[in-house]
């Protein structure tokens, strides 16, 4: 029997939908199956509706500082249910975008739970019953999940994940917040700014760890001045919930353990795959600790099995995943004999990853911690915000820009932001990246006046000694 | 001063290796030249020489071991000024971190060296001047740092553009030298698939595949499904040819010289390309090399598959040349012992299986190389000769061409240039 489909998509994320659509545009014949919203959980209930909680945020953070832009705003107040309810119709318009997408492609959608039954076999068991799919490669693209923490389960009502907190039952008074990645930081950030009285305990030594040591300290210092209360070092030994709240104790940095009173919990201390009753295990495909082992194109050791986004190795984010779509969609189509693609392998090291906190942060390639452990002799500029005329004309005066180089080849190693807007900005440094640029090519770029990105000049110019504005 | 001896590069594209043999114990004293082990690539297995003296103070990896990745410590050996063995096999395991010897280059030296026997032409230029070379600001600095010539290097990134992973195994100016004057792209468009369990219910066993087995299916892979090949087939009439053949080889007796079919094929094959340029050429991105001499890659059977050493300057050499390098190189690639540089690179294949009485066929191009010709069996068949219907031995050539490279008339024309050259051979000892 001839196959359905030379390409089949389980999951309908960032990941899956973006190589159904490329799959559709090589010519190839595409299904994919989703259980539940088509656009998964970055545009449904991740990445796009807490942009628009933190527009909200930052749109009333900037009311509340009218006075300094010369405007009057008298009685302002935020109303939580409208700004959840103007974030869900936010998901909902694009959610709709995607349907679009799939039909001008032509990709069938399949709603239901896919199971891979054995090579080149998936069914699917939706509303309407159980069907078997049949293609010749499947990608897995099922995505991930909020890590539990053990004493901490998520119960919707006194303690959440990042989906609970994206339509709270109610607007919290006191937040803590477990775990200072993105997500919570995120949080953290917007609760924040609509009035909770918030507290970030982090393990580590640093919040936001994976990004450059001078970003943490910077963003640390920030954010307790705007009243968070940052604990690093620190961990929740216990968590107990009762009609009045929650009681967390918590070990600080010196070892010592205390009770504190919270209204409400956010747990954002990292992902699991989604990589479980799908049928992975009875065809052999390799996994550790759920996350599937693939080569650079994401091939599986199974045959005809591919994966990308979060069911696969990190940084889990949403472009990575979309990247890796493109690449596996044209890989098959490759391997199904198109000699027009020629798809590159996945270089984790020009993936940027972005924070929508107050101030922002953004990053890409190695921090300088990092570079040197890698055994590079670095180069290293800085250049700060309040040495920008743009930057000082918006009253965001806060925040730097640094990058690091290779001392010897020019390489552009890193780049590591947080400000104003920086999260537009790291593309600039992700194309220069992914160019090969070294310092040369970057110092003869001419950079628009006045704007934010003049600082990313003047950051490679520092690194070399010559700053034009410090 | 202990110095560290590491896992050395063999080839450019050499990521990992066995140690097949160790040919010196610890406690040996070594000098420069001397062979301290035997180490075998996914293409040969090659000898390891010392550069360095000193004394053998630690084997770090054993023999039989698979999958050296290169750059690892293999052994240790004390220099001179270290006294005795000992307290040196000390220093190295103590925490101190051993001054770390640069990647041994005289062992990549011999790679690089042209063949002694050949004549050197002038190295085939690769890049005509003022041609632009795509690569990377970042390829371009450090292409100027390490030496490397661009125009020698296949650039893997999109529209053939060099990046840096490029040059991370692109071998120095000197290496340039050597006929591999365009190594193969480094990350293979189509990588082999990862190791798939396989299951079947015939009786079956299941045999590990060498290193060259894994290249083999590479390469060949990467060829079909990224070369356009199309294939063009002449009959020719080999009757002058033996006869010519045997005439030398009456005339050679006395010098224990005998030439083989093959031999004035190569060499016609190798004339022929210099009479008909255009086929004599590699596709490279955005650049067509154009090769100024005629280095043809033959390719010879071995236990667990096939190699193709290569006599360079088949346009020049003189057939008895060509026999000689061909004897010593198919001894030595039976025995697994070739340098790189024998069996890469080539500006043209030649296959026959006329041998086995193969009447026609097409092979597979070997990239970069723009051509290949396939050698049917000479056998009596009905042939026209003048005019008139005669018995000729006649052989059928198929060359397969790279249409990037070569439009269906300039690989024609090489076809009717090889058949001249075979049916009126005296050309090929003028």
């Amino acid at each position: 029997m001839a196959d359905q489909y030379d390409l089949l998509v389980l999951g309908s994320g960032p990941g899956g939908y973006v190589a159904a659509i490329r799959g559709a545009q090589l010519g190839l014949k595409v299904g994919i199956v989703e259980r539940e919203l088509l656009g998964g959980i970055c545009l449904n209930w991740g990445c796009i509706p807490t942009k628009a909680l933190l527009r909200s945020a930052e749109v009333f953070n900037q009311m509340k500082h009218a006075a300094s832009y010369g405007l009057a705003a008298d009685n302002i107040r935020a109303d939580i249910d409208a700004v959840v309810k103007r974030s869900r119709g936010v998901a909902k318009q694009l959610n709709q975008g995607v349907t679009h997408l799939m039909r001008k492609n032509k990709i069938t959608v399949h709603m239901g739970t896919g199971v891979i039954k054995g090579a080149g076999q998936v069914e699917v068991t939706g509303e309407k019953g159980t069907e078997v799919l049949s293609a010749k490669h499947v990608i897995v693209a099922t995505g991930a999940r909020a890590r539990d923490l053990p004493f901490a389960k998520a119960d919707g009502d006194r303690i959440w994940t990042y989906r609970h907190a994206m339509v709270p039952p109610a607007m919290p008074t006191k937040l803590l917040v477990i775990g200072s990645g993105a997500i919570g930081i995120e949080f953290a950030s917007f609760y924040n700014d609509m009035g909770a009285d918030v507290t970030v305990v982090e393990m580590m030594d640093r919040i936001v760890p994976v990004e450059d040591a001078d970003v943490s300290a910077f963003l640390e210092k920030s954010l307790t001045k705007q009243g968070i209360t940052i604990l690093t070092g620190a961990g929740v030994e216990s968590i107990a919930t009762s009609a009045a709240g929650v009681k967390a104790k918590i070990k600080g940095k010196d070892g010592n353990s205390a009770e504190h009173d919270f209204s409400h919990v956010i747990v954002a201390v990292g992902i699991v795959p989604n990589t479980e009753n799908i049928g992975l295990e009875a065809l052999g495909v390799a996994a550790e600790r759920g996350i599937i082992a693939i080569d650079g194109y994401g091939r599986t050791n199974v045959p005809g099995v591919w994966a990308i986004g979060d069911v696969t190795p990190g940084p889990w984010l949403a472009h990575k995943a979309s990247h890796e779509g493109v690449i596996a969609a044209e890989a098959i189509a490759q391997a199904l004999g198109n000699t027009e693609v020629h798809p590159h392998p996945m270089d984790r090291l020009n993936i940027p990853g972005c924070t929508y906190c107050h101030p922002q942060v953004a990053s890409v390639g190695l921090t300088e911690a990092k570079a040197k452990e890698a055994g590079h002799e670095v180069k290293v500029g800085t250049f700060p915000f309040i040495g920008n005329g743009k930057a000082i004309a918006l009253g965001e005066a806060e925040g730097f820009i640094k990058t690091v180089f290779d001392a010897q080849t020019g390489e552009l190693l890193g780049a590591h932001m947080i400000g104003a807007e920086v999260t537009e900005l790291i593309q600039g440094y992700v194309v220069g990246k992914t160019l090969e640029t070294t310092e040369a090519e970057l110092m003869h770029t001419v950079f628009a006046h006045p704007t934010l990105s003049e600082m990313m000049h003047e950051s490679v110019l520092a690194a070399y000694g010559r700053a034009l504005h410090i | 001063m202990p110095i560290q001896i590491k896992m050395p590069a063999l080839s450019p594209t050499m990521e990992e290796g066995t140690l097949a043999k160790w040919l010196v114990k610890v406690g040996d004293k070594v000098s420069s030249g001397d062979i301290m082990a035997e180490i075998e690539t996914d293409k040969a297995t090659m000898e390891f020489e010392a550069v360095d003296e000193g004394t053998v103070v630690a084997i770090e990896v054993a023999e039989g071991t698979e999958g050296v990745k290169v750059g690892t410590v293999i052994a240790t050996i004390a220099g001179e000024d270290d006294g005795d063995a000992a307290p040196a096999a000390a220093a190295v395991s103590a925490p101190a971190p051993a001054p770390v010897a640069p990647m041994p280059a005289p062992v990549a030296a011999p790679a690089a060296a042209p063949v002694a026997a050949a004549p050197a032409p002038a190295p085939a230029p690769v890049a005509a001047a003022g041609d632009r070379i795509v690569a990377s600001p970042l390829a371009k600095r450090i292409a100027s740092e390490k030496g490397i010539d661009l125009g020698t290097v296949t650039g893997s990134g999109p529209h053939g553009r060099i990046i840096k992973a490029d040059l991370d195994v692109a071998a120095p100016k000197a290496a340039v030298a050597a006929p591999a004057a365009v190594p193969a792209p480094v990350a293979a468009p189509v990588a082999a698939p990862a190791a798939a369990p396989f299951s079947t219910d015939i009786p079956h066993e299941a045999v590990k595949l060498s290193s060259m087995r894994k290249t083999i299916a590479r390469r060949l892979t990467e060829a079909k499904a990224t070369v356009p090949h199309y294939y063009l087939t002449v009959d020719i009439s080999l009757d002058k040819l033996l006869k010519l053949r045997a005439e030398l080889n009456a005339a050679l007796a006395g010098e224990g010289v005998k030439l083989s079919v093959n031999d004035l094929l190569i060499k016609a094959l190798g004339k022929a390309l210099m009479l008909a340029p255009d086929a004599n050429v590699s596709f490279a991105g955005d650049n067509l090399i154009r090769y100024s001499r005629a280095d043809i890659a033959v390719a010879v059977s071995i236990p667990g598959g096939l190699i193709t050493p290569i006599v360079t300057g088949a346009d020049v050499k003189s057939i008895s040349a060509i026999q000689k390098d061909m004897a010593d190189l198919a001894a030595r690639a039976k025995a697994g012992k070739l340098a790189p540089h024998e069996y890469q690179g080539g500006t043209a294949s030649l296959s026959n299986l006329g041998m086995f009485g193969i009447k026609q066929f097409v092979a597979v191009i070997n990239p970069p190389q723009g051509m290949i010709m396939a050698i049917g069996a000479g056998e009596k068949r009905p042939y026209v000769i003048d005019d008139a219907l005669g018995i000729a031995t006649v052989m059928s050539a198929t060359g397969s061409f790279d249409h990037r490279a070569i439009d269906g008339a300039e690989g024609a024309q090489l076809m009717q240039a090889f058949k001249t050259l075979v049916e009126a051979p005296l050309a090929l000892v003028a």
